[in-house]
C-alpha cells in the first residue's frame, strides 16, 4: 500500500509537523511520499525530500496554491488518489481545513486528530475534549486522516528522496485571497516549543500579559500560550489559544499562569511532560494535573521564579 | 437572503463524560444535552445578518432555517435555536452515530431542497471533535468554504471572511453561496427572552428520515475500544518559588 503526506510549509520551509506526519505514515506503509503544494515551494519540496524513509517528493507549484486554499488543494489531491491507498494531514488549521474535502470526494469517512497508528487501518483518537480515547478501525478502501503531530516524533534527516514536478490546478475557484496577519515572533512556535508559558484571566488585561508572561517566556525560551479567557478577553491573539478547539501542545515543560483547568483547556496541553501551575485557588483543578502546584499570586509569585531561576543561571 | 443553521445536539460543555467500563463507548444516560457551542455562535450569526446587528446591515427578506440530525430530542435543540430568532426548524431523524459524511450528505440533500445563500455550521462537534461536516458538505455541493470565521462581512454575491489560523488571522473572499464553520471568537449568542421562548413553540418544525433523503447513515468506521486517556501520576504542591526551581532542575526540565 502506498501513503501519502501532505506537508505543512510557508512556500519557503518546511514545518515540523511534516516529518512528524511521516513518522505516522510509516507506521502504515513502507511506501511514503510527500506532497508539498505551494508556490515557489522548491525549498520546501527540497527539504521534504531530506525525511528519512520518504521514497518521493511530488510538488505542485501555482500560484492557486500559495494560499493552500481548500478549492485547490482539493482540486490536486483528490486526482492524486487513484494511487494511493490513504491520505495524511497534519491536525493543522490548514490540514483540517482541506482533509474533510477530499473524504467527501473520494466517499470515505475521515479519521480526525489520530494519536496512535496501530496499524495500517486501525487508529486511536480523542474524543471529548480527550476525555475518552477510541480504538478505530476503518475497512475502507482508501483512509483520509488528520494526525496530531505532538504525539509522533518527527523523522530524522539523511533521505535523498527524488523530487516530482506536478502539475497545479488552474481552477477558476470560488474562493479568493485577500489578505493576513501573520504574527512574527522570535520565540519558538508554539505546537513545536519545547518550554511553553501559559497564561490565563488572571492576568487581567493586554498589557499585563505581556509584561508578566514575556520575561518569564524569554528565560525559559520559552513559547507563549494563553487559555481562551485570555484570548476572548483580547489579552493575547488567538493562535496562542491551547486546547481542545486551539493548539494541541506537549512541551517538556507546560507553566500555566492564572489558569483554572478548564476540561477544554487540560486537552491541549496535559500531554505535556512537566506541568507547572501558579494559581492563587488552591482548589482550582489545573492543580489535578500539575506535577507541581504554586498556590500563591502570580503577581508575586512570577517575580519570585524569575529570581531563583536568575541564581539556577538562567 | 436564506441562511441554513446545521445544529447538533450534543453533551453539555460543562459536564465530563464517563467512558463505559467495557469499553464499548461513552455514557450518555442522565447527562443533560445542550445545543453544540459552535452552533449557537453560528445561529446568534445568522440571527444578526438578518436583523443587521454585530457589524452587519439588515439583509432584506432573511430566512433561517435550523436543521439537525438525531434523535427526537433533538427537536429540543431546535426550538433553542428558533427561540434565538431561527424561522423554521428541520430534524432529520436519526438514532445512533451519524457520521459527518452521513451529516454532509443529508445536509447536501437539504441544501438542494431549499436552496440557500449561505450555510453556517460549527467548526467541530464538541463531542466527536471532528471539524468535518462543512468541509465536507462543501466538497458534495462543490461550494467554495471559509472555515473557523471571526468575521463575517456580506456584500453583493459574497462573503468576506476572516479565519482564524494557526499563524494568526486570513482573510478570504469567497462567491455565494458558501459554506461558513464559526470560531469562538465570531460573536458572543444571546440569550433568548422568555417572549421569544414562547413564540418559538409556534414555529414550524418539519420532521423528515435520513430515508427520505435517500442517505444511508450506516457508519463507516468500527470503534474497537473506548478508553479512558492516562491519568497522570499525582503531582505535589510546593511551597515557594525556590523549591519550585529546585524541583524543575530535578526534573531536567531547566
Ligand atoms: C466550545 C468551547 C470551546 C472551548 N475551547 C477552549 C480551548 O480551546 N482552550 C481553553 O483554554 N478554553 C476553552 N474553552 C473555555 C474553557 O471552558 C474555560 O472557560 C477557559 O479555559 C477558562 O480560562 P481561564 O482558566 O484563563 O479563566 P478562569 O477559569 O476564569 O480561571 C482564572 C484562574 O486564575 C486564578 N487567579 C485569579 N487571580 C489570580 C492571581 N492574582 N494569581 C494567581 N491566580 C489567579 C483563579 O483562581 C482561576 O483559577 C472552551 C469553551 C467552550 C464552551
Ligand atoms: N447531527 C448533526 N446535525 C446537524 N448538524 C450537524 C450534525 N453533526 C454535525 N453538524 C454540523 O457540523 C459541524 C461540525 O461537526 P463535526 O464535523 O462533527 O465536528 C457542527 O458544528 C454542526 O454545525
Amino acid at each position: 500500500m502506498a501513503v501519502l503526506v501532505v506537508a505543512e510549509h510557508d512556500n519557503a520551509s518546511l514545518k515540523d509537523s511534516t516529518s512528524k506526519v511521516v513518522t505516522a505514515a510509516k507506521a502504515m506503509s513502507g511506501d511514503v511520499d510527500v506532497l508539498v503544494a505551494g508556490s515557489n515551494a522548491g525549498a520546501a519540496a527540497a527539504a521534504a525530500a531530506k525525511i528519512a524513509g520518504v521514497r518521493k517528493v511530488l510538488h505542485a507549484d501555482g500560484a492557486a496554491l500559495e494560499k493552500q486554499i481548500a478549492e485547490a488543494m482539493d482540486a490536486l489531491i483528490t486526482p492524486l488518489m487513484a494511487n494511493y491507498d490513504a491520505v495524511l494531514f497534519p491536525a493543522t488549521t490548514t490540514g483540517k481545513n482541506v482533509a474533510p474535502r477530499v473524504a467527501a470526494k473520494l466517499d470515505v469517512a475521515q479519521l480526525s486528530g489520530v494519536i496512535a497508528v496501530e496499524s495500517a487501518d486501525t487508529f486511536v483518537r480523542p474524543i471529548y475534549a480527550g476525555n475518552a480515547i477510541v480504538t478505530v478501525k476503518s475497512a475502507q478502501a482508501k483512509n483520509v486522516l488528520t494526525v496530531q503531530p505532538t504525539t509522533f516524533k518527527a523523522s530524522a534527516d539523511g533521505g535523498s528522496a527524488a523530487v516530482e514536478s506536478i502539475a497545479a490546478p488552474a481552477g477558476p475557484f470560488k474562493t479568493a485571497f485577500v489578505s493576513e496577519e501573520v504574527a512574527k515572533s522570535d520565540r519558538p512556535e508554539l505546537t513545536g516549543a519545547k518550554r511553553i508559558v501559559s497564561g490565563g484571566r488572571a492576568l487581567g488585561s493586554s498589557e499585563e500579559f505581556h509584561k508578566v508572561l514575556e520575561p518569564l517566556a524569554d528565560k525559559l525560551g520559552a513559547a507563549i500560550g494563553a487559555s481562551r479567557a485570555a484570548v476572548d478577553a483580547g489579552y493575547a491573539p488567538n493562535d496562542y489559544q491551547v486546547g481542545q478547539t486551539g493548539k494541541v501542545v506537549a512541551p517538556e515543560l507546560y507553566v500555566a499562569v492564572g489558569i483554572s483547568g478548564a476540561i477544554q483547556h487540560l486537552a491541549g496541553m496535559k500531554d505535556s511532560k512537566v506541568i507547572v501551575a501558579v494559581n492563587k485557588d488552591e482548589e482550582a483543578p489545573i492543580f489535578q494535573v500539575a506535577d507541581f502546584g504554586l498556590v500563591q499570586d502570580y503577581k508575586t509569585a512570577v517575580p519570585e521564579i524569575m529570581d531563583e531561576l536568575g541564581k539556577a543561571g538562567l | 437572503m436564506k441562511i441554513l443553521v446545521p445544529i447538533k445536539r450534543v453533551l453539555d460543555y460543562n459536564l465530563k463524560v464517563r467512558v463505559k467500563p467495557d469499553g464499548s463507548g461513552v455514557d450518555l444516560s442522565n447527562l443533560k444535552m445542550s445545543i453544540n457551542p459552535f452552533d449557537e455562535i453560528a445561529v446568534e450569526e445568522a440571527v444578526r445578518i438578518k436583523e443587521g446587528g454585530g457589524g452587519h446591515t439588515a439583509q432584506a427578506g432573511t430566512e433561517i432555517v435550523a436543521v439537525s440530525i438525531g434523535p427526537d430530542q433533538a427537536q429540543e435543540t431546535i426550538r433553542n435555536a428558533l427561540a434565538m430568532g431561527a424561522d423554521r426548524g428541520i430534524l432529520v431523524k436519526a438514532e445512533g452515530e451519524v457520521e459527518p459524511l452521513a451529516v454532509a450528505k443529508i445536509l447536501k440533500a437539504v441544501v438542494e431542497a431549499e436552496k440557500p445563500d449561505l450555510v453556517i455550521l460549527g467548526k467541530q462537534a464538541i463531542d466527536d471533535d471532528s471539524n468535518q461536516t462543512g468541509q465536507m458538505l462543501a466538497a458534495l455541493l462543490d461550494w467554495p468554504q471559509a472555515t473557523f470565521a471571526s468575521k463575517i462581512v456580506l456584500s453583493a454575491g459574497k462573503a468576506t471572511v476572516t479565519r482564524e489560523v494557526d499563524g494568526g488571522l486570513q482573510t478570504l473572499d469567497v462567491q455565494l453561496p458558501a459554506i461558513i464553520t464559526t470560531d469562538l471568537r465570531l460573536n458572543e449568542p444571546r440569550y433568548a427572552s422568555l417572549p421569544n421562548i414562547m413564540k418559538a413553540k409556534k414555529k414550524p418544525i418539519d420532521a423528515k428520515t435520513a430515508a427520505d433523503f435517500g442517505v444511508d447513515t450506516t457508519p463507516r468506521l468500527q470503534a474497537v475500544k473506548t478508553a479512558e486517556p492516562p491519568k497522570r501520576a499525582g503531582g505535589i504542591k510546593v511551597k515557594t518559588a525556590a523549591e519550585l526551581v529546585g524541583k524543575l532542575k530535578e526534573a531536567g526540565v531547566i
